[in-house]
């Protein structure tokens, strides 16, 4: 239930750089999902937020407030991490109770159960309350360590890949949760995932991170139809963007050095001739694999469609997107 | 974590089982020739062959804490009958009780020398090797080396210079100063086992506890000391054994007011002949207490690190 600011954040470990002079704004209310490759930032961001590290240079407020020098304690944050790090001394309930337990909220303990019972009931482990941490499978833990943060009420959730070990039912369950509770809280959440199903599903705002640059900040949509460059433009989408020499249907704007086709911006039925080389049939639609003057792509299709590897396809693009040499968009 | 071996042979489970009993007798059977000794007679405690079966006595704990005195023999016909049951197995050797021994009060040093400079080593070590373990300290690994390296000779070889500083500041023959002493000797190994206990505890632990409304101390506190509470016991347990065996310093520092059990003991025999019963029931008593303390932390010992909260 807070803005969260950064502003200029910078942090290296010894030679390498975390974060360079990242700025974001994440509204209040808002589920912010940051995506990018493992080392791209992503978790020192949250890390930044959460007060566990310290930025070299920049500063972060929270609700307006500036969190320089601010313990994690005092900063009202509560976050899941990607290790669940559950306390392995403790039970399940004990380890939910924690955050309520401590000196910073004190909740008395008739409010600590209902809390707990609820959140054990959104997360399907109220069976497991008196078993020791130790003893659980790894999607009982991450599911626990989701709910040791769900049990408070803090300023900002933060949220690192907590869905990442988990079955696909359950992932697909607790996605929906997830969700629901923060539309209903209102909460913030900065959430660091590699799925961008959960990034298009739950997000929001969308940030891009690469080698510790934020390099787009938007809506899911934004950056599906608008990215800035073919690294922003292929952290979205499933199959993903066709990036091809820019000339390869003719007409390229200058400086076009390539083309960028969601697959379903390429159109069938006119244009030039291209081979399909594999067909793969996902029920709600079909995937078609082409090669275009030695190029592969991939189109989605009818689901139904009668086409077998072999034949032939007449494509042109719709709606393409262009990028420079460097990878960078074109108007 | 799971490992499989291939089972072993009959011939290598026999040969391993053995093993194992010949050691424990190997290593039982001077605890049990001292228990035995103690509550034999003096005349059965040196009889050659070793007497396996003889009638118990108590002749051996009485004399520990008692001292005893010859009177003449028409004093000793005068007596009253004994009163008690200890009077009456001094009576028996022809002699009366003069007054309680002094092992009691040095049994007593031992436990305040040998636990306070325990707790104390436990203490400083374990702030110790959680500073070395998670902050950054500068010049970190020579430290630690140079916290090592006090072990790199034996303690004893500094006596004279200690025994000099002790009794220029006035710790001679005290509790304090050989708390102090038996701490500093014990402080490198427990920082250095310490350290490789918390070591093993992942860090996420205090981190989710900062973030869930903690401070660092309270982090530690409610967090890696239950998980530390294995490495603690069994350092403690080593820092005990040592403190309370102690022998050479313990001659060359104490003798009236501190004196630990240790130096006492030898000097029981020097009681009318040689007393062997009275010094192996010396001996019996003094090992009760690291045996409590250690079969009270055995669950710790035995029960190994805990695996899986965190996904590795």
């Amino acid at each position: 239930m807070a803005e969260v600011v950064l502003s200029g954040i910078s942090k290296r470990f010894g030679e390498d750089v975390a974060l360079d002079d990242v700025s974001m704004t994440v509204p209040d209310g808002s589920f912010v999902v940051l995506l990018g490759p493992t080392g791209a930032g992503k978790t020192t961001t949250l890390r930044m937020v959460s007060g566990l590290d310290v930025p070299d240079r920049g500063t972060i407020s929270i609700d307006g407030r500036d969190m320089t020098g601010l313990t994690p304690a005092q900063r009202d944050v509560a976050m899941v991490f990607q290790q669940y790090s559950l306390y392995p001394h403790l039970t399940v309930r004990e380890n939910l109770e924690f955050p309520l337990k401590s000196p910073v909220l004190r909740t008395p303990q008739d409010l600590i159960d209902r809390k707990v019972g609820e959140v054990a009931e959104i997360l399907q482990i109220s069976h497991k309350l008196g078993n020791k941490a130790t003893e659980l499978s790894g999607g009982e833990m991450q599911r626990v360590s989701i709910g040791r943060a769900l049990v408070r009420n803090p300023l900002v959730y933060l949220m690192d890949e907590p869905l990442s070990s988990l079955d696909a039912k359950l992932r697909a369950d607790l996605r929906v949760e997830l969700k629901n509770i923060q539309s209903h809280s209102g909460a913030t959440l900065l959430y660091v995932t590699h799925d961008q199903i959960e990034a298009m599903t739950m997000a929001t705002h969308v940030g891009v991170l690469d080698h510790g640059r934020l390099v787009q900040f938007g809506t899911p949509r934004q950056i599906y139809e608008d990215p800035v460059s073919i690294y922003a433009a292929s952290r979205l989408g499933l199959p993903r963007i066709n990036v091809l020499p820019a000339d390869l249907f003719g007409h390229a704007p200058d400086r076009a050095a390539y083309i960028g086709l969601r697959p379903e911006h390429i159109s069938q039925g006119e244009g030039q001739e291209s081979q399909v080389t594999r067909v793969e049939h996902l029920g709600d639609q079909t995937r078609l694999h082409l090669k275009f003057q030695n190029h592969d792509l991939i189109t989605v299709t009818d689901a139904h469609t009668p086409l077998v590897s072999g034949d032939v396809v007449r494509i042109q693009p719709k709606k393409p997107l262009f990028f420079d040499a460097d990878g960078a968009r074109l108007g | 974590m799971s490992f499989s071996v291939t089972d072993p042979s009959r011939g290598t489970k026999w040969f391993a089982g053995v093993m194992v009993v010949a050691y424990a007798i190997i290593t039982i059977l001077p605890l049990v020739w001292i228990i035995a000794t103690g509550f034999k007679s003096p005349a059965d405690a040196i009889a050659y062959p070793p007497k396996v079966v003889f009638e118990p006595s108590l002749e051996g704990y009485v004399n520990l804490f008692t001292t005893r005195t010859r009177v003449t023999e028409d004093d000793f016909a005068a007596l009253p009958p004994p009163a008690t049951w200890y009077e009456k197995v001094v009576r028996d050797q022809g002699m009366v009780i003069a007054g309680p021994s002094r092992y009691g009060e040095r049994f007593l040093n031992s436990v305040i020398i040998g636990f306070g400079s325990t707790v104390l080593c436990m203490i400083l070590g374990t702030a110790a090797a959680y500073a070395f373990s998670r902050f950054r300290v500068p010049l970190k690994d020579d430290l630690l080396f140079f916290i090592l390296s006090t072990r790199m000779m034996p303690p004893i070889a500094v006596a004279i210079p200690i025994f000099l500083m002790f009794r220029q500041i006035g710790l001679n023959d005290t509790h304090l100063g050989m708390i102090l002493l038996y701490t500093a000797v014990n402080l490198s190994l427990s920082v250095w086992l310490l350290k490789g206990f918390i070591d093993e505890i992942p860090v996420e632990y205090e981190e989710a506890a900062l973030i869930d409304g903690y401070t660092r101390f309270q982090a530690f506190y409610k967090v890696v000391l239950p998980q530390a509470a294995t490495g603690i016991a069994s350092t403690a347990i080593f820092c005990l054994i040592f403190a309370w065996n102690e022998y050479a310093f313990a001659v060359l520092l104490t003798s009236g007011t501190a004196q630990t059990a240790p130096p006492f003991i030898p000097t029981i025999i020097g009681v009318g002949g040689k007393d062997w019963p009275a010094v192996a029931a010396g001996a019996t008593i003094f090992l009760v207490p690291v045996m409590v303390f250690t079969i009270l932390l055995r669950k710790h010992l035995l029960r190994g690190i805990t695996f899986g909260a965190v996904r590795k």
